[in-house]
């Protein structure tokens, strides 16, 4: 990714004054309403009572259920596709293999399915109707309505993101050092460990900040197999719409304004490890 | 590979020095297999097993046409929406200095990482009728929230990071020899972009707008609190569905998901070939 380092300002091939001018306020213009209204909007909310209002609409115990369900579905997801997405990047870069485009496309497949699919493919998976809806009601196993559930849409909706970090930047890096590694006689998951790991970490804990955010955020997948019981099978989304459809407008920006935080943390370590990636430009096409 | 070597076989791969193919591959097919390719089959055998007449009874519902229609029109305009200003917002960003300009070039990822709860309501909210945006436009008799226009205003909050991130790149490699050539050559500043820098972009744009089309029809979240969710008016397929569900009506919902599925996988194929194509002319993806 060879970055242009000319200086563009300097260029006799340029745009007038006035039509720079009168592009960089459209552009401008555009993004405070689309981008800078809708955040600002979201905090403008969440303290319309006052600091007081929003302390108690974040610490009512089913705010708080909601808060300790969406941490433990992301220590779980998150974890699970970052294993999923070094072992598919290892051997998806470090080798070459019949039927590996097409093995990549089908990593991204779970980006080209609308979220609620995603919920309603589990839905009819494990629901009464479903293929194992039956038998798992015959052994008392509830997967859907329940936290399984959840964690099993929240694994598809986020399976592709450390996967398709990795894979570019490990292909880029090629096979010499861990063929060095290996002809000094160290073993496979030692070469691993000192060899591959180092060169990769940056990208790997980019695709897991992505992957964290939106296994955190995840609403339409989640929504379909919730059930939206308070308290037990509501994640931190899902209490947002709760209580926004119950016209608790205030706690609902409150409770929102916490994901609105998360998303901005998120944007700021972006940006640093982009710079330590150092990326040709911010992200590729993402999710 | 001459004769008196080994004759060349057909293998899966190239032999490597490096271990661990069978069990990472292993691994990936295996997870994959699990969470998505076994689910996603279970939505065609549903559909399979609801049989041709029935499967295309319900997928041809009136309710249901309106609703994919809603969601890929709705989506189609904010594509397009988006295609001009996400190129207008990369141009600015690859090639002015201004300041702040690193701070838009972060903030064109919100989208990305803002739940799409949380965008949903905040466009609710500043759309409505006692809204930021909304009452200026109220009293100017426009409305937004509620109608279809809500929906492709969330569509093109969602979509926009789609169409500056697939630009974005080309146009910081694009050379710029070939604009000096043109203007050397007497095209004025208009036919330069015109005739020189729009067709070199044409791929990506062409790339930008397929992604954020294919994310604004199966888009929910951001969606359901601004569109007023009216049948026949301002109802997405995506709700319908949740809407079937919730009636325990699975068929129906299948056959919706199944149909939003083909045509989702049709545009993939698309952005492949353009990809592919791309590739092919320029060298690069």
């Amino acid at each position: 990714m060879a970055r242009g380092t000319r200086d563009w300002r300097r260029s006799p091939v340029g745009e007038p004054a006035l039509a720079r001018g009168v592009l960089i306020g459209v552009v401008l213009l555009f993004l405070a309403l689309f981008l800078l209204l809708p955040l600002v909007a979201v905090f403008a909310e969440a303290f319309r009572l006052g600091p007081a209002a929003w302390i108690a609409a974040v610490t009512e115990p089913d705010a708080l259920a909601a808060l300790r369900l969406t941490l433990l579905v992301a220590v779980i997801a998150v974890p699970l596709n970052l294993v999923f997405g070094v072992a598919a990047a290892w051997a998806i870069a470090k080798f070459e293999f019949r039927g590996k485009a097409v093995l990549i496309t089908l990593i991204d497949l779970p980006f080209s399915v609308s979220p609620v699919i995603s919920g309603l493919v589990y839905v009819l998976l494990f629901g009464g109707g479903g293929l194992l809806g039956p038998w798992l009601k015959g052994h008392g196993i509830e997967i859907l309505f329940a936290v399984p559930g959840i964690v099993l849409a929240t694994l598809f909706v986020t399976l592709p993101f450390v996967a398709r970090e990795l894979i570019p930047l490990m292909q880029d890096q090629g096979t010499a050092d861990e063929e060095a590694a290996l002809s000094l006689g160290a073993s496979g998951w030692h070469t691993f460990r000192t060899v591959t790991l180092p060169n990769i970490r940056w990208g790997l804990l980019y695709g897991v900040l992505l992957c964290n955010a939106r296994a955190m955020g995840e609403f339409g997948a989640v929504s379909v197999v919730s059930g939206h019981i308070r308290g037990l099978t509501n994640t931190v989304p899902l209490h947002v719409e709760i209580l926004y459809n119950e016209y608790n407008f205030p706690a609902a920006f409150a409770v929102a304004s916490l994901l609105a935080v998360l998303a901005l943390v998120t944007l700021v370590l972006k940006t640093a490890l982009e710079a330590r990636l150092g990326h040709g430009t911010p992200s590729r096409a993402g999710p | 590979m001459r004769a008196g070597v080994v004759k060349p076989r057909w293998r899966i791969r190239k032999p490597s020095v490096l271990p661990g193919f069978g069990l990472t591959l292993g691994f990936t097919l295996t997870y994959l297999t699990l969470i998505v390719f076994i689910p996603l089959s279970g939505l065609a055998w549903h559909s399979a097993d609801l049989g041709w007449d029935a499967f295309w009874s319900l997928a041809l519902a009136p309710r249901t046409v309106q609703a994919l229609r809603i969601s890929f029109g709705a989506a189609l305009v904010a594509a397009v929406v988006n295609a001009v200003f996400g190129a207008a917002v990369a141009w600015v960003l690859v090639r002015y200095r201004f300041p702040g300009r690193r701070l838009l070039d972060a903030a064109v990822d919100l989208p990305f990482a803002l739940p799409t709860a949380v965008a949903g309501i905040s466009l609710a909210a500043l759309y409505a009728p006692n809204g930021w945006i909304g009452q200026p436009l109220a009293d100017l008799g426009v409305r937004i929230a509620y109608t279809p226009a809500g929906i492709i205003v969330a569509l093109v909050f969602v979509g926009l990071p789609f169409v500056v991130r697939t630009v974005q790149p080309v146009l910081q490699d694009l050379d710029r020899e070939v604009e000096e050539a043109a203007a050397t050559l007497g095209a004025g500043r208009a036919r330069t972009v015109r005739s020189v820098i729009l067709p070199a972009l044409a791929p990506a744009l062409l790339t930008g707008f397929t992604l954020a089309f294919a994310r604004g029809v199966g888009e929910y979240g951001s969606v359901i609190f601004i569109a007023g969710n009216i049948p026949f008016v301002s109802e997405i397929a995506p709700l319908l569905i949740v809407i079937r569900l919730e009636e325990f009506n699975t068929a129906a919902a299948t056959a919706i998901g199944a149909v939003m599925l083909m045509l989702s996988f049709a545009l993939l194929l698309v952005i492949n070939m353009i990809q592919g194509w791309n590739r092919a002319r320029f060298g690069h993806g």
